[in-house]
Order: structure tokens, then sequence, then C-alpha cells
């Protein structure tokens, strides 16, 4: 696996540019107010003595002041952060209204179904759990869930945004540096939420146009005579009816594209790392390493799972 | 303070529950298949019960429980009816270009053991054989939810509804529809 | 160094010693099985939540310990995806419903009629009554879960993973189902409190005298009644969906999953401060105490009590920002939920400026109140962190919301809670708690609590997402997560000293006499513990500090019967005497009632026609309850 990225604070993107503004202003405020709050705690522990007869003094003078400059001082920290909040979710939306490229994003459990949108059917592809983009260019994404309440996160890129089925959102990224950066969904769906994790790799427009013509490409021919019995026995057992593979037979739609699934990172949205020693593991025990989630055990003899992984290797 | 009641309130319950978690619930249970071995399924069932001579019952699966009384599986089954298209034949169990689903005539058996063996080996007058296309543990989990169409299942195993469009009542309310012994009027339909 | 409290003897001791021998016989323990069931004397019942209450705690702690040795190291398989996920529902569930709502509002049945010197709670068998229904529906709870049908969609449940197609067999239906049981319990304990608070006090406590921590529990108990019936209505909507085929939660069919998210959040967020207010209440009365002063500016403290209840349910929405509802929405709750922070601000101003104020006993209590000072008010702010709608969408549903509400749920609620114990603890048993024991239980507490959940906050910024079983080495995660197993067992041996203290003093404590603090409220001028009737005769608040001012004499009032249990009622504003009002027996109609409840609730999870033929002893209960008795008193003019 390439290294990644997956975090908050390391800014990747125009939107989570603004919000680690945003973060900035709250932890300096929040930070100061608990100092504060600490120092005056501090300095009330400190100065009362400590006798055991519980005598009642005066009230001193001063405390009502300091609580009325302590309200406002309150006040005047919640409306900095409201308003500071409100102008950053105006400068987030109006980065979103631009256009560029368009993508769908359907969540399923337990995985992440990407299609690359265009008008012209020729020009779209599916492809499952990796987002390539060009660096600089603004994507919008809608999101939709045919199942349950799914969230699309990538946080070095931007906040995130549910998938509720019945309801379509977007969400709009504009990467402003490439790399590799690492999504995982963030709303409970399930058995394997926790292995449903999407890579997006940002790369220059060249990269990312070499990338996509590939994707657009029907299925590569197997070369050899192993990868061949593969792609024969792929055909005839259980793979197609959940499996599309363009240029073949093979048009399941239930489960992820592996059209092009060598020329991904992970398996399994992110539960593997794809390799070949990787991808033949899958397929022999998806509920060993991802238990719950709707791939079945086909039960394949020996022969059948090595041609059916070199095969699916040679799908670049 | 800590009465004789006390203790016992508090002592009993955990007995109770002890004794009970031991036994676990077979409805619920979950069993995501860890062991890279796949089921087999009962290839050799007879599709009738037209006997010469005494008849002898239709031999129950051992397996005819963990397929009919659990929850989970029913739901997965319910899932991969219309993952693998029996909607499109079969309709949600009203029937199409196949059979219904949803009443007491079976053609070829409607004991689980009878449905898996139909959607293993398929049947002449169009059911495809689905054997070594569906691996058999989901075979079992499609013929397990296939019963519970007709409402022949406990209510507290039947899938309830769909988040879709209502087409038929959810086979948890279903009303039960025991299969009836093969007949030609059964394979004509025309039986009641 | 505790203050003499003696009662009035203006009458003749031998007088004196029969008042005190007749209340005990009017007001007497029933005995046998069938007394211990048919118990209302309040303390006893308050005792008996709080014993359950804190029973599931350890539970819901135990559970959230597993977790954490789950969560110790990467790609761990200690625990498979479906039982993690009945452990963190179980130990929400655990937490928000069957411990920190109803520890709460049990302490405030115990405390709230000594408080206003009373002599028992407003409607007894219904305070009865909802001590079993919720000990029935805590039981039934955890016997789902031992027999694998633990919820498993997190303790808000969301639709559809919760709905009919994606939770299969009858997991859901329990969770939902116990929700029924617990709201039924807080919604009858708040009729109970809010009735005690306003038609109970003592001569002359006004609203303006009233105890703080008596507000706070009027403010709970009226958020209760409003928040209640939405979560109620929620799981009921559930519950109709996965039985019998109503689509309120289908799109398809013209329902929406939002609707849940509506519906649980509009209960959801009043909620936790239902959990926290009567923490604050707490905090005022140790405050006052230790620092041997009441609290500064009592009036802003009250609007405080009272615009935090309000504010409270105008939040909601907060929970819903990454939903992608309406922009121009979603600001209306940034404001709001940032609005909130400032009566809890107020207040950690006046606590502390009476601590300022005034003169400083470190005792045990007073540690936790400041342990929730320095806990409680981190969580505030992240919290307000959390009300920005940008900063919200990148970490909500992250392990830096769990800091979060661990921050201001252990540090608002439990820190209070602990402290009150070891304030009340005297009272309620009569046996002072070890205040050695004490100092180790509070340093290990907090000291495990920050580090058990102050990483959560890294983790989030990270990018951990919530409620996963596992993850994988390369993310990083894993020295975080460790650090935060350690401290989790930090905190779970400073809550075994807490059991420990109390067992051992229960055995062989420092006996207390009746105000071993020196505090300034009434439930201090009564034995320690109180005796059934609590006060021989019902005293009369003419100031607010009532033992303070009285330190000798207090001045009672006279005139109720002692061959019936009765009461004094009083009026609403200035509490002047109004009626006498009878107070129940003890009876066994609420536990059978309770019973017929539950046999009610359990049988509909399983068929529809549950609700007509658990209805039958139901009704059968209830007119056993309230069959009126022959020769029972009227109320007469006080």
């Amino acid at each position: 696996m390439t290294p990644f990225e997956h975090s908050v604070l390391d800014v990747a993107g125009v939107q989570n540019a603004y919000i680690h503004t945003m973060w900035t202003v709250l932890l300096g405020i929040c930070a100061l107010m608990y100092v504060l709050v600490l120092g005056f705690l501090l300095w009330a522990l400190l100065r009362a003595r400590r006798t055991p007869d519980p005598v009642r003094p005066a009230e001193s003078t001063g405390v009502e002041s300091a609580l009325y400059a302590w309200i406002g001082l309150v006040i005047v920290g919640l409306f900095g952060i409201t308003i500071t909040s409100y102008a950053v979710d105006r400068a987030i939306f109006a980065a979103g209204q631009k256009s560029g490229l368009a993508l769908e994003v359907t969540s399923q459990q337990w995985w992440w179904d990407i299609k690359y949108q265009n008008d012209d059917p020729s020009q779209s592809f599916h492809t499952a759990n990796e987002i390539h983009l060009p660096v600089n260019v603004p994507v919008t994404i809608s999101l939709r869930s045919p199942d349950v309440i799914h969230s699309f996160w990538v946080p070095n890129l931007h906040g995130k945004q549910d998938l509720i089925p019945g309801r379509d959102t977007d969400i709009h990224l504009r990467p402003t540096r490439t790399g590799v950066f690492r999504g995982q969904c963030a709303e409970f769906c399930g058995a394997q939420h926790a292995n449903m994790a999407v890579y997006v790799f940002v790369e220059s427009q060249q990269d990312f146009d070499r990338w996509r013509a590939g994707q657009l490409q029907a299925a590569t021919a197997p070369t050899g005579s192993t990868a061949a019995q593969g792609r024969d026995s792929f055909m005839t057992s259980a793979c197609p009816l959940c499996h599309t593979i363009r240029g073949t037979d093979a048009a399941g739609v239930t489960g992820p594209d592996l059209t092009h699934v060598a020329s991904r990172a992970s398996l399994a949205a992110g539960a593997l790392d794809y390799n070949r020693g990787n991808l033949a593991a899958w397929i022999a025990d998806p509920q060993g390493i991802k238990p719950g989630n709707h791939m079945p055990t086909v039960g394949l003899s020996p022969q059948d799972l090595q041609s059916i992984a070199a095969y699916l290797d040679g799908l670049k | 303070m800590c009465s004789r009641y006390l203790r016992i309130s508090l002592v009993g319950p955990l007995w109770i529950v002890t004794l009970l978690a031991l036994g676990g619930c077979q409805r619920e249970k979950r069993q995501f298949q860890s062991s890279p071995v796949t089921e087999s399924g009962p290839m050799q069932v007879r599709t009738t019960d037209l006997q010469a001579g005494q008849t002898t019952p239709l031999q129950p699966d051992a397996r005819r429980a963990l397929y009919e009384n659990n929850a989970y599986n029913l739901s997965e089954g319910k899932r991969l009816y219309q993952w693998f298209n029996c909607v499109g034949c079969h309709a949600h169990g009203g029937g199409d270009s196949g059979p219904p689903l949803i009443d007491s005539a079976w053609r070829y058996g409607g004991e689980i053991e009878q449905i898996y063996a139909t959607i293993q080996q398929g049947r002449p007058n169009g059911m495809p054989a689905f054997g070594g296309k569906i691996p058999e543990q989901q075979i079992w989990q499609i013929a397990g939810y296939v019963r519970s169409i007709s409402g022949n299942l406990s209510r507290s195993a039947s899938p309830g509804r769909n988040d879709e469009m209502q087409t038929s009542p959810p086979e948890q309310l279903m009303e039960k529809q025991p299969p009836v012994t093969s007949s030609p009027a059964a394979t004509e339909g025309t039986q009641k | 160094m505790a203050t003499e409290v003696t009662f009035p003897r203006d009458e003749t001791t031998r007088a004196e010693a029969a008042t005190h021998e007749w209340l005990s016989r009017t007001w007497a323990t029933p005995q046998g099985l069938i007394g211990w069931l048919s118990e209302v004397d309040h303390k006893i019942v308050g005792r008996r939540s709080l014993i359950t209450a804190v029973a599931f705690f350890a539970l819901g702690g135990l559970l959230a310990l597993t977790m954490r040795v789950q969560l110790a190291k990467p790609d761990n398989n200690l625990i498979g995806p479906d039982l993690y996920n009945q452990l963190f529902s179980m130990h929400g569930s655990t937490m928000m419903f069957l411990f920190a709502v109803p520890v709460m509002q049990a302490l405030g049945v115990y405390l709230v009629p000594l408080m206003v010197g009373t002599r028992a709670i407003a409607f007894p068998r219904l305070n009865a009554f909802a001590f079993w229904v919720y000990l029935f529906g805590g039981v039934m709870l955890y016997v789902a879960f031992a027999l694998n049908i633990g919820p498993d969609t997190g303790w808000f449940s969301y639709v559809p993973l919760s709905g009919p197609q994606y939770s299969s067999g009858k997991r859901v239906d329990f969770w939902a189902q116990m929700i029924t049981f617990t709201e039924l319990s807080s919604l009858a304990i708040a009729v109970s409190t809010i009735c005690t608070i306003f038609k109970q006090r003592a001569p002359g406590m006004s609203l303006q005298k009233m105890p703080l921590f008596v507000w706070a529990l009027l403010v709970t108990n009226f958020m209760v009644c409003f928040a209640m019936p939405a979560v109620m209505i929620a799981s009921t909507y559930l519950l109709l969906d996965r039985s019998i085929a109503t689509q309120f939660f289908n799109p398809a069919e013209g329902g929406d999953p939002l609707l849940w998210q509506h519906l649980f959040w509009f209960f959801g967020h009043p909620e936790v401060y239902i959990i926290f207010i009567p923490g604050l209440g707490i905090v005022s009365a140790i405050t006052a105490t230790f620092s041997g002063r009441s609290v500064v500016a009592y009036p802003l403290m009250v609007l405080s009590l009272l615009a935090t209840g309000f504010l409270a349910f105008g939040l909601w929405v907060h929970h819903m920002f990454a939903t992608g509802l309406p922009r121009l929405g979603d600001s209306f709750y940034t404001a709001a939920s940032a609005m909130i922070a400032l009566p809890s601000g107020i207040q950690i101003f006046c606590w502390i400026a009476t601590m300022w104020e005034g003169r400083i006993r470190f005792t045990t209590p007073m540690l936790f109140v400041i342990g929730f000072v320095v806990v409680f008010v981190l969580g505030g702010l992240t919290g307000v962190m959390l009300a920005s709608v940008p900063m919200d969408l990148q970490v909500h549903d992250t392990y830096f919301v769990v800091a979060h509400f661990h921050y201001v749920l252990i540090g608002g609620a439990v820190f209070p809670l602990l402290g009150g114990f070891y304030y009340w603890f005297p009272k309620m048993t009569g046996r002072l708690l070890s205040e050695r024991l004490g100092k180790w239980n509070f340093w290990l507490f907090f000291i495990g609590f920050n580090v058990t959940f102050f990483p959560m906050h890294i983790l989030g910024l990270e990018g951990m997402p919530r409620r996963v079983y596992t993850y994988s080495a390369q993310l990083g995660w894993g020295s975080m997560n460790l650090l935060a197993t350690t401290g989790a067992f930090v905190l779970a041996i400073g809550v075994l000293l807490f059991l420990v203290n109390v067992a051992r003093s229960l055995r062989s404590g420092q006996r207390a006499a009746a105000n071993p603090w020196g505090a300034s409220g009434l439930e201090w001028a009564t034995d320690s513990p109180p005796p059934n009737y609590n006060f021989a005769h019902i005293p009369v608040a003419e100031t607010s500090e009532p033992l303070w001012d009285h330190p000798h004499e207090l001045p009672v009032a006279h005139g109720l019967r002692l061959d019936r249990r009765e009461l004094l009622l009083t009026s609403v504003g200035e509490a002047s005497p109004d009626l006498r009002e009878p107070s129940a027996d003890p009876s066994i109609w609420p536990f059978l009632a309770a019973l017929a409840a539950t046999f009610l609730f359990i049988l509909s999870i399983f068929t529809p026609w549950g609700l007509y033929i658990g209805a039958v002893p139901v009704a059968i209960t209830l007119i056993g309850w309230f069959w009126p008795r022959p020769g029972e008193s009227i109320e007469r003019e006080g």
C-alpha cells in the first residue's frame, strides 16, 4: 500500500483550509477561556484560608463587576465564534459553486461505488473504493445510498456528508496538493462499518488523464494459459452474478466493478492492500477477513482459485 | 440495609441470566461463515409426495432449523432473492412468468429441502439451475426465505417489510399457506 | 464538628417521645416479602433506585472496558464485529437510559422531600411503580443481551439500519421497548417530584428561598415531561415499522429516515441536559457547604438553570449538521448551541466566586466539585467548537465527539454525583465514608479519566471514526488507543475504590450525626439516617439557609395527624400553609401493576396482539390500585 494521509489537520483541499481557519479561531478562543477559568479557580483555591469553622464572611466588592465583565467576555467570545463560523460556512459554499469534474458516489454496505459521470455514456465508467482527482480542479460528488445511512469523509479534503436513503446530497471538493488521502465511512452502517475506506489519489492533470483513459478501456484480455483458464472459471462460477467486467459477459451490479481491479491500491474497501496473494486470500475466505460482508465463500477448487486470481491480477 | 430480600433480588437474576446465556438464542445467531469450507445441500430429494404403496414422509435435513428459524439467514435470503433477480420471474411472491410462491401449490414440493433442490438443479418449464452459480449457503438462505413468503415460518424469525414500495404484506404478517401435496391440479395451479 | 440541632421542647419530654412513637408506628416500614414489595417510602424507593443505577453503571463500565481492550491495539481479533456492535450499543444505552437519568432522578426522589421539609414525596405509589418499571426494563435489556438479542445499532439506533430490512430478529425491538420502560418510569418520577416541589414545601420556603438543588431538580423534571414523549413516539414508530409494516421511516412510501433523527434528537439533546442539570444542583449544594457561605448571585443561578432548560430544547439539529439540511437552518442551531454556553459559564463563575469569597474545606465532595470544574469546562468548550457547522462536519461521528461528551457527561454529571454520594452518604446511612479512600478514589478517577479521554480528541482529529471494532496499524492510531485503554483501567480502579469505600463504611464506618458537614439545608435538620417520617414536626423555613440562621432551634409547625399518614400542602409561590393531605400507605399494587406493564411490553415485542392481551392485567392492577378504601381521609383545611 502506498503511504497515505488521513488527518483533519493536514490540509489538502480548499474546503478543509477554511475549516482549518475555523479550528484555529476556535482553539484560540476556547483555550483562552479555559485558562481564565482555571486561573480564577486556582486563585480562589489559594486565596481561601483553610479553617475548619464555617464562618460566613461578608461579600467583597468587585465580585459583581467581575461577573458582568465575565458575562460580557463570554458573549463577545461566543459572538466571535458564531460570526466566524458563518463566514467560513459561506466561504466553503462559495468555493463549491464552481463546476469541474462530476462524480456519483453510491455507498453500499460496505463499499463505495464510484461513477465518473459524463453526459456521453461512453465516457463514463464505474470503479470501486478508489477515486482519482486532478489537483486544483473543483469536483462535485453527488451522493446517494440505496441501503442505510453512510457518510463520505476524506478528512484531509473536507468535512463529511451523510448519504441518506431517499435523499440526494452532494459534496464539493477542490484538492490543492497531490498525494494519497484516505477516507472512511463515518456513520455507523452495520457489521463492517469499520472496514469501509475509500482512497483518493490526487495527481497532476496528465496523470489523471492517463488513469482515466485506462479506466475507460474494456478489460485487458488475459495473457497466458493460466489467466485464460481463470477467465473461463470466473465466467462459469458464481462471480458474474454480482460483478461486472466490462468487455466480457460478466455484468452483475450488486458487487464492485472488477474491470480494473488490479490497478487499485486496496481490496475490500481498504480491508486489505492489493496484491496477488491478498486477492487470492480474499476470494478464498472473504468472511474470515471481513465477517458479515456480502461476498460469500464461493468454494473454488485450488486450481480455479489460482487461475482466477491470475486472471484478475491481469486486469490493470 | 442489605435485607435478605435485597440480596435475593441481586443474586437471583444473576443465576437466571447465566443459565440463559449458556443456552443462547438460536433465532438471533448471526453466523458469518468463518471457515472457508462451503455448505453442501440435499441433492437427492424427491419433488413429489406421490408414492407407490405406503407413503414415507420427507426426511428433514439437519440444517432445517438453522435456515428456517434464524432471523439473520431469512433476512439474507430476502436480500439475495432480489439480488439474484428471483423477482424477475416470481415477483415478490405473486408470480409472473414463474409460478407464485405465496400460495400453497408447489409443483416440485414446498419443504425447504425440495425448494433447495429446485433452485440448485433447475426445473423444466423455465427454472434455471443455480447450482455452481449461487454458493450453497446462499441457496439455503434463499430457500428458507421462500418458505417464509407463504407464511410458513415463525413470525418472530420472518423478515419485516423492506424499505421500498410495498407490493405485498411482509412475510411476518402473511397468512400461513401450508404446502399442499403434489397433484395434477396443483401443477396446473387450479388447486386452492 | 457537627452542628447540634435540637428539636423544640415546648412540650413535655414525654409528649415529645409519644409523638415520635406514634409517628414511627404510622409511618412504619412494612415487614415480610409482601411488605418489602409494598414499600412506598421515598427514601427506601430512592435508595433502591440509586443502588440499581450504580449497578448498571458498573455493568456499563465493564462493557466499556471490554471495548477498550479490543481497541487497545490495531487489527485486534479479541472481539468480532457483531459482539462489538452489541457492546457499544449496550454501553451507550445502559449509561444513558439505565444509569444517568435514573440516578439523578433517584437522588431527587430521596433528597427533595427532605430538602423541602415534608414527610413524603407526592404520589408515593406512583414513585414505587416507577422504580419497578425501571428495574424490569433494565433487567429485560440485559437478559436480551445475554441471549444474543442485545441491541447492535447504537444507543441512538438510526434507521434504516435499525429498520426491518437491515436489522433482522428482535434485537432492535428489545432496545426500543426498553425505552418505553425507562421513559414511563422517568415521566412518573417527574410528576411526583414536580408536585412535591410545588405543593409540599415547608411553610415559608418561597420559591426564592428554595435550595438550588431543588431548583435544578424542578427544571430537570419539567424537561423530562417535554422530552421523553418524543423518544417514546420515535421508539413506538420504530416498533410499529418493524412489527406491522407501518411506513414511518420508509422513503419509498412517504416516510423519511430523517424523521427518526429529528424525533430522537429532540429528546436526545434535552436528555443530556436532564443528566447534567441535577449535577449543577449538587455542585451548588456542596460548594455552599464547604465554602461556608451561600452561592453567590442566587437569582442569576436560578435564571441560568431555567435558561439552560429552555435553550436545551432548541439545539437538537446540531446532531444532524452532516445530513444535508438547509444551511440557513443549520446556522440557527449554531447560534443556539453557542448561546447555551452562557448560562453554564455564569454558573461556573458564581461557584468559583463562592469559593473565592468563602473559607474552603478540602473534603472529598469538594475535591469532586473542583474536578467537575476542570473537566466539565473543557467538555463545554469542545461543545462550543462542535456548534460551528464547518468544524462539526470534520469531527462529527469521530472520537473527538466521544471525548467531548464524556468530558461533559462524566465531568458534568458523574463527578458531581460522586461528590454528592460522599456528601449525602452520611445522611442516607448514618455513616461517614472514609476520607482517605475518598481522596484515593478522586485522584485515580480524575487521572484515569483524563488519560482515557483526552487522547480521544487527538484521535478524532487524526481521523478515527466512532463505532469501529478495529483499525489498521498503518493509520497510526495505536499509541493513543493504548493510552486510552490504560487510562480506562485506572478509572475502573477508581470506581472500584468507591464501591469498596461504600462497602466498608456500611459495615464499620464512623457514625454520622445529623449534620456532620455543618450544612444549611433542611435535610440536615433530622437524624442520619432520617426516621421514616422524616421530621417529627414540619419545619418552617424563614430564610434560605435555615440551619445556619437557626443553629440551635428550628421553628416548626404543628398540627398534622399522628395516627394517619398526612402531609402539609402549601401554596406554590410563597409556601403558605394550605391543606392537610393524606399520604398513601404501603401498597402491593404498584409492584403488580409494574409486572402487568412488563408483561404487556414484552408480549408486544413478539405480537401486536400483545397490546390487547396485556391490557387486561394492567387494567386489573390499576383497578386494584385505585379502588377506594373505606374511611379514607379527606383533605382538611390546615
